[in-house]
This record gives structure tokens, C-alpha cells and sequence, in this order.
């Protein structure tokens, strides 16, 4: 497969590897701990594990596994939200697929359906709007998710839906920004993190410039990375070299999509229909700062909260369940007190067991269980 | 010669199945239904046994004992949706899928019954077709179909068409195939590209719009594994590749013969539009359904001959030996990845759900 197979190439992995190796065993001489590196999005964790690339990397290297999954940071209380908007009279909740089976308190959104709710999987807020389209008589509510990757298409299709008048489309908006969080995670008193692989494509969108304070104020290299491995394994030496030559800058691997300006007609399309929320919960950190995303007043009926009466449920995280502090590095998905045991992909407890994408899930499902036991068992 | 041979090549029509569509009258043991069956049924299947049109059908045993020791008995339900997709339909499916749950056992399919489920309202010429393609399929099989059911559900109560086939088949004598006997040192062969049927039928219900060649491998997979039962006669373990594919497959028997599997993923054929496909939805081939693949195992040494014999016939062009069976981590299955990495290939929780960024 043309475009693809070039960036799995074992023969350039090895050598990529080798040089990694190289680097991180200077590295760690001057240092008793691993070099922990975070990749902030959940498309590079899915592509560690779809790889083995954690197995093929030194053990002076720990890859920690961010936060990027909006599936994952979602809380519990929206997940109520979204299933009563469902189970409102008349309306269809359209959703992606991966939102289906993230818990709510009482039930998620496959309980939802098989309870009767009308929920639809879409894969693009357009096919939500073409359901509006096709069912007049109904109300279609669609679960808008995601970083800036995903922020532009809802926007455009809030833009769409204007233009041609259709009244029975609404988003339950939940979209997040990445910087607040990032910086949440750098302000945090565990954190031990030496290095970042930046989100690539919510910097096809944003750019390169939002991260400039990561490595100005707080000192820590970042390198934007493709999804492919070999793209994973280019980022891990860029950084590694960063550190081994003292650097600390903001660089692109990316750069067959990411423009270090970003995209400026999606960006506009954003701020024509969404600002910030002053605050917004996330699953396992907590309420941050302007890190979340809502419809502005000029596109108020376009926003099912302010439709419908949502009830705005909050629910504290289970107390056994530790994705926050996975999310932010400071234990391992299976030194978890639940991970594996009461939190499976099955029963997930914590959000990070839900998406293919989620920490807990890319272990459980591509990782030893075996030698996890034995790990945790001696941790 | 066949039982099918015997079929009159044309049955009047009846006045009741000349209606453009199905209604609750076909399902009321009337006239009207004694018509569906005469028109569309037994004019497509007509083989003696149902043309008898009673209760059971009668099959001696003595016929069956010439054949093997051992009966083996199965019974599939067949939902899809939509019901024709490019490379089959709801029918060729029902026959294909049940010969292959028969033949997969080590037994020769013989019979099979037909039961289906309409929705009112249901189109009559569709129906014909679709009855149409499930004889055809099973008149290319050699198997015949010699009893059967119908009935009708009001709008809603099903979606369009449901379809159960059971089959019974026997085994030959001294054939002994099953998890149990897999060993490590076997080798682990598929009969072709795996995800054509999954890959066809999510892209088949529209929503995805994207345009790509891909057809369903729905085919039937006995007279394939008789050559392969020919070239290894020691032949541990067979299994056809449907829902959940290769890896649900390859989990189940690395679960009850407490083995473990080792997987060269350079190794397992997908095509590149399938490759393809999976990338942009974010699915992952080795769980995509397949209705004409089957995961065959076989001692070490007589791997050559079964892949030679795979790929001599017409259902095994694309044969390749994909792994091994191994006695490290019993239980579990793991694929070296074209990357060079090792991960655990394990078991779906549901359904493969398409990732959003």
C-alpha cells in the first residue's frame, strides 16, 4: 500500500533503532532513572501497541501514554448527559462509534440503544446532518467529540446546516483543546516526564506555535510525530537528541501534513461557531482551566444544552479507579488497583479501558497480561 | 446422480405467488402458502424429498453408513444485511456457511433444510432470486435440500428476510479432527486473502461511501478440504474463518488445546484493498469476517503437500503458511509485526468499533 508501507519498514526501523539506542545509552549514564517520554495522543499509543514498538525500544526508554483520547477524558456526568438527550422523546442521537460504550453512571450509550434509545453511528458530523435532512420530523443531537482534529468538521457542518436552514440539528458539544491540559500535566507536582511526542494531527490544525511555552518556560523538548511507526520511532530519536545535545525546542516530524501555521481556514471555521469554556471536567484530572470548547451565542440553537434541559449530572471518578494518574505518568496502566481485575475492556471501569486508543485498553488488548501480572505482583 | 437431477425444469405458476409481494396470508397454512412453497420453493430446490411435502424428510441409513461412522449435525442463522452484496447474497450465505461448519468437522455435507423468516411486505421476485441463488449454490455443492419451513411476520417484527439452514453430514471413518489434537511444531496454513466478506458488507451497507472492488468469498469449502484431507492425512485441525476471523479463530484454539500461536504478520495474505479499507476506518483485518476462508493445521512435515494442495485448487490460490503452533504462553496468541515488534493478538470484546482520530 502505496504511502503506507514506506513508514513500516522494518529494514529503516532497525537502523532508526539502533541509532535510538545509541543515544539513549549516553543518555542514561548521567542519569538513575528511564528517560520517560509522553505521547500525548491516543493515535500514537495505538500505533505502539499495534507495533510492539515498546518491545523493540531500550529499557532506558519508558514511554508514558498521555492523554489524548477524547473517548477516554470524558466524564462520567457528560456520558449521563448525552444517554438523557438519547432517551428524549423524539430525538436521534447520533454518535462515533467509539462513544458507544464509554460508562456512564447508570448506563452507557449501547445500554441506551438496546433500552430502546434511537442512536445512530456516524462516521462525520455530516452524516448526522443528512439524518437531520432525512427525518424532518425528528430532532437529530450529535455527540460532538474530540481535539482539534475533529473541531473543524463540526464547525462546518454548524456552518452547513445554516446556510440550509435545517432547524432539528443540535450538538452536545464536548469538544477539549489539547494546551490547557498539556499544561495541567507540566504543572502537576508528579510529573517526571523528559520529553513529548506532539499530537499530529491536532497540529495540522493548530500548528506548531501553541506548544513554543513547552519548551521556553518549561524547559521540555516536544517533536510533532506522524502516526506510522516509523514516524514514532523519528520522533523518539528527535528528541533524544534534543536531550543529548541540550536542546530543548519544538520540532516537526510531521511535515507531510503539518504546516507550522496550521490551517487557517479551519481555524477560522472554529472560531466563527465555538469559544472556550471557562473551566470543564476531564476524566481522572479534574476541572481545568479553558479547556473546553462550546457553541457561541450566534449559533445557540445549534446547542443541545441550551435546547433541551440537560441535567448537567456531575459524578465524582470511581475511587478504585487510577486513570488520572496514568494519564499523567505517575503509575503504569497495570499498577492500577483495578486494571484487569474489577476494569476490563468487558467491564470497563475507567475510561482508559474503553477506546482502542485508551492506555488501559492498548494494554489489556496488545499487551503480555502474563509478564503484567508478574511486574505488578513484584511492583 | 445427483437428487437434484430429478427436478422438473417447470412448475405452473400459482396464482397466489404472482403477487408483487409477501403477506400475512403466505404464513397462514392456507392455499396461499401451500402456493409461496410450490412456486418458489420447490420449483428452485424440487428434489424428491420435499416434493413429497411431508412432515420430516426421510433419509435411509444404510445411504449414509456406506459413507462414514459418524453423523455430523449443524444449524446456522443467517441475518445479513443488506441481503445481495457483491459476491453473494442472504441465500448463497445460508447454504455456503452451514456446508462449511459440516465440512470443517472432517464430515461430507450432504443435506440441508431451509427455513426462512419473511417480513411482510417482503418482494416476491426478490425472494425467487434469493431462493434461486441457495439452490444454485447448493446444486453446485452436491448437497441437497430436503426439508424446510416458512413463515411470515408482520412489518417490523423482522428486517426483510431471516434465514436458518441446518445440515447433516457424515464422517468418514479414522478422521479425527479437533483443537485437541494440535501439537506444538504445527504448522498453521489459511486457504486465501482473509477479510473480503467483513470488509464487503460494511462497505456494502452504504454509509461509509467509499468505492472499492472488493467481493464477498462466500464459497463453499468441502471439496477443497478433500484435497487437503489427501495431501495430509494427518490433519490435526480445521476451522472456517467467519465472524470474529483469523485471530478469534486462532484464540479459540490456543485457548482449548492450551497451545501457543505465533503468527508472522508479513506472512497472513490480505489484499491491499482490504489493507486499505481497514486503514482508513481503523479496523484491523485479522477480526474481519471471512465466508470462504478456513484456518487449516497440520504436522510440520506434511505443510509442503497441504499448501501445494490448497493452492491446486480453485478456492486455495492464495494459500500460505501463516504460523506456528509453539509451547510458549499457552493460551495466547502473538504476531511478530512486519515492524519487527511482538504483540498479543487477543480476542474482540464486541464488535470492532471505528476509532475517531
Amino acid at each position: 500500500m502505496r504511502y503506507v508501507d514506506e513508514f513500516r519498514d522494518p529494514v529503516r526501523a532497525k537502523a532508526l533503532l539502533g541509532r535510538i539506542e545509541a543515544l539513549a545509552a549516553s543518555l542514561a549514564q548521567a542519569r538513575d532513572r528511564p528517560l520517560y517520554l509522553m505521547e500525548v495522543c491516543g493515535g500514537h499509543t495505538h500505533t505502539i501497541f499495534k507495533f510492539g514498538i515498546e518491545g523493540l525500544l531500550p529499557k532506558s526508554i519508558e514511554l508514558v501514554h498521555g492523554p489524548g483520547c477524547p473517548v477516554c477524558v470524558l466524564p462520567m456526568g457528560r456520558v449521563d448527559d448525552c444517554v438523557a438527550l438519547a432517551e428524549t422523546p423524539g430525538v436521534i442521537l447520533a454518535t462515533f462509534g467509539d462513544a458507544m460504550r464509554v460508562p456512564g453512571s447508570k448506563k452507557s450509550l449501547m445500554q441506551a440503544k438496546a433500552d430502546g434509545a434511537d442512536i445512530r453511528m456516524v462516521y462525520s458530523p455530516l452524516d448526522a446532518l443528512q439524518l437531520a435532512r432525512a427525518n424532518p420530523g425528528r430532532e437529530v443531537v450529535f455527540f460532538a467529540l474530540g481535539f482539534e482534529t475533529t473541531m473543524p468538521s463540526t464547525a462546518l457542518t454548524v456552518l452547513q446546516a445554516e446556510a440550509e436552514g435545517i432547524r432539528n440539528f443540535s450538538l452536545f458539544c464536548n469538544h477539549i483543546t489539547i494546551i490547557p491540559t498539556m499544561k495541567a500535566i507540566l504543572d502537576s507536582p508528579e510529573l517526571k516526564i523528559d520529553g513529548f511526542l506532539g499530537p499530529g494531527h491536532v497540529s495540522m490544525v493548530i500548528g506548531t506555535a501553541p506548544y513554543r511555552f513547552i519548551a521556553e518556560q518549561y524547559k521540555k523538548p516536544l517533536v510533532v510525530s506522524g502516526f506510522e511507526p516509523l514516524d514514532v520511532l523519528q520522533s523518539i530519536w528527535m528528541v533524544l537528541a534534543q536531550l543529548a545535545e541540550g536542546r530543548t525546542e519544538i520540532e516537526n516530524q510531521y511535515v507531510r501534513v503539518v504546516p507550522a501555521g496550521g490551517n487557517d481556514k479551519a481555524l477560522e471555521a472554529v472560531d466563527r461557531v465555538f469559544e472556550l469554556r471557562p473551566f470543564f471536567e476531564w476524566r481522572g484530572l479534574g476541572s481545568i482551566d479553558h479547556s473546553g470548547i462550546r457553541i457561541r451565542d450566534a449559533y445557540a440553537s445549534f446547542d443541545a444544552e441550551r435546547r433541551y434541559s440537560v441535567p448537567d449530572v456531575k459524578i465524582a471518578d470511581p475511587k478504585s479507579c487510577q486513570c488520572g494518574e496514568v494519564l499523567k505518568g505517575a503509575i503504569k496502566p497495570w499498577e492500577c488497583k483495578v486494571f484487569g481485575k474489577a476494569c476490563t475492556p468487558a467491564t470497563p471501569m475507567g475510561a482508559l479501558m474503553v477506546s482502542s486508543e485508551g492506555a488501559c485498553a492498548a494494554y489489556y488488548q496488545y499487551g503480555d497480561l502474563d509478564d503484567l501480572a508478574r511486574r505488578s505482583a513484584s511492583a | 446422480m445427483s437428487p437434484l437431477d430429478a427436478v422438473p425444469k417447470s412448475i405452473p405458476r400459482r396464482a397466489s405467488v404472482d403477487l408483487p409481494t409477501v403477506t400475512l396470508a403466505h404464513g397462514g397454512g392456507g392455499r396461499a402458502m401451500r402456493d409461496l412453497i410450490d412456486g418458489v420453493f420447490l420449483e428452485a430446490f424440487g428434489c424428491p424429498e420435499l416434493k413429497e411435502m411431508n412432515d420430516a424428510a426421510v433419509i435411509a441409513l444404510s445411504g449414509l453408513a456406506a459413507q462414514g461412522d459418524r453423523l455430523a449435525f449443524t444449524t446456522d442463522s443467517f441475518v445479513v444485511d443488506p441481503l445481495v452484496f457483491p459476491g453473494g447474497d442472504i441465500g448463497k450465505l445460508a447454504v455456503c456457511g452451514t456446508i462449511n461448519d459440516l465440512a470443517v468437522s472432517g464430515a461430507r455435507p450432504l443435506y440441508l433444510t431451509c427455513a426462512v423468516i419473511l417480513e411482510e411486505g417482503f418482494p416476491i421476485p426478490e425472494l425467487r432470486r434469493i431462493v434461486g441463488s441457495m439452490a444454485s449454490a447448493a446444486r453446485e455443492a452436491e448437497v441437497a435440500v430436503v426439508t424446510g419451513d416458512t413463515k411470515v411476520v408482520g412489518r417490523g417484527a423482522c428486517d426483510k428476510l431471516f434465514i436458518n439452514t441446518a445440515g447433516i453430514g457424515v464422517i468418514e471413518h479414522g478422521l479425527d479432527l479437533g483443537p485437541t489434537r494440535v501439537r506444538p511444531g504445527d504448522v498453521i496454513l489459511v486457504n486465501g486473502l482473509l477479510g473480503d466478506h467483513g470488509a464487503t458488507i460494511l462497505n456494502a451497507r452504504g454509509d461509509l461511501a467509499l468505492s472499492t472492488p472488493i467481493e464477498s468469498d462466500c464459497a463453499a469449502l468441502h471439496d477443497l478440504i478433500g484435497v487437503v484431507k489427501a495431501a495430509a492425512p494427518n490433519l490435526r485441525f480445521l476451522r472456517d474463518a467467519t465472524r470474529g476471523g483469523l485471530a478469534t479463530v486462532l484464540n479459540e484454539v490456543a485457548e482449548s488445546a492450551r497451545v501457543g500461536i505465533a503468527l508472522d504478520e508479513s506472512a497472513v495474505p490480505i489484499r491491499a484493498e482490504v489493507k486499505g479499507f481497514c486503514e482508513i476506518l481503523g479496523l484491523d483485518p485479522l477480526y474481519l469476517a471471512n465466508e470462504g476462508k478456513l484456518v487449516a493445521i497440520v504436522p510440520e512435515a506434511e505443510a509442503p503437500a497441504a499448501l501445494a494442495a490448497m493452492r491446486g485448487h480453485r478456492h486455495g490460490a492464495e494459500a500460505a503458511v501463516i504460523g506456528r503452533v509453539t509451547d510458549r504462553r499457552p493460551g495466547r496468541v502473538t504476531m511478530r509485526t512486519v515492524f519487527g515488534g511482538e504483540r498479543v493478538v487477543d480476542m474482540l470484546v464486541g464488535d470492532q468499533l471505528p476509532r475517531i482520530c
